[in-house]
């Protein structure tokens, strides 16, 4: 293991120390939404998937 | 005395601040974006090592949660957002490098630099356009984001090849999430400071980037 994935291991480990106990009140805070609402955002994410596969047919 | 507001009744300075903060949001985004690839190139001139994207990285996290969150309600605001996108960009350096040195280098980067422009604009327009309120993505992104980390963290010590690309298209995923989770919050009043709105983004395009890259360079077979 070399110093490059040490310091990423470090560097993400510190990421999840920092978000991870701020989870339980992202998820508290974050309201319900319909079938119709949650359509209406993945369906532009899933556009976004599908155009990044379409790049990779390219490249 | 708590006064009901609904949304399609709000007052005209509410309409006008949204509109100022869209339009302060963007043009600081931009700025901050021309000064990443300033930034990026000086890193590229210079020959930094892969070693200072880590810490490039890690200065920027640092100023991103103990700095920022006290910096952006005041006049110092500015120069943090400045001091943490000139830093990721000039972490990006050894990473342009890296990919230009290949063979279908440049094609590479300049795809992964137009596809991440048509992915944000046409995010960033589907929010503005239709103004609907994306709030209860939060804690399904948050929780994403936190699984994609453990993933990585995982795959640092078993090194396999197909769940790092798995993680880097689900990151993609998320950060388009993301992008209009943060641009829903800006038209509908659940932020109001533009420095915040930039760095949050900003990031979520620079993800995006660096993940595009990655694909796009095992796609071409380089990587």
């Amino acid at each position: 293991m070399d110093w490059m994935q040490i310091g990423s291991a470090l560097l993400l480990g510190a990421m999840l120390v920092f978000l991870v106990p701020r989870l339980p009140g992202i998820l508290r805070a974050t309201p319900e939404a319909s079938g119709k609402q949650w359509l209406a955002a993945l369906l532009p994410i899933a556009l976004v998937g599908a155009f990044v596969l379409l790049l990779m047919m390219l490249a | 005395m708590a006064t009901f507001q609904p949304s399609l009744a709000r007052s005209a300075p509410s309409v006008a601040a949204t509109n100022r903060l869209i339009r302060n949001t963007y043009s600081l985004l931009a700025l901050t974006l021309l000064f990443s690839g300033l930034t990026a190139g000086l890193s590229m001139v210079l020959a930094m090592p892969p070693m200072v994207h880590l810490l490039s990285l890690g200065g920027a996290l640092a100023l991103i949660w103990f700095v920022l969150p006290k910096a952006a309600r005041s006049a110092h605001g500015l120069w943090a957002v400045f001091a943490i996108t000139g830093l990721l960009g000039f972490g990006l350096g050894p990473i342009l490098s890296y990919y230009l040195a290949l063979p279908n280098g440049s094609n590479i980067v300049m795809t992964a630099f137009g596809g991440t422009g048509v992915i944000f604009l046409a995010l960033s327009g589907y929010a503005l356009t239709a103004r609907r309120d994306f709030s209860f993505l939060g804690g399904f992104l948050f929780t994403g984001f936190v699984v994609v980390l453990v993933a990585a963290v995982a795959n640092i010590f078993l090194q396999i090849p197909v769940l790092s690309l798995v993680i880097s298209a689900v990151v993609i995923l998320i950060m388009s999430g993301f992008i209009l989770f943060d641009t829903s919050r800006m038209v509908n009043g659940g932020e109001t400071n533009y420095v915040l709105a930039t760095v949050s983004l900003y990031l979520s395009i620079f993800n995006i980037f660096i993940h595009l890259l990655h694909l796009l360079g095992f796609a071409s077979g380089d990587d």
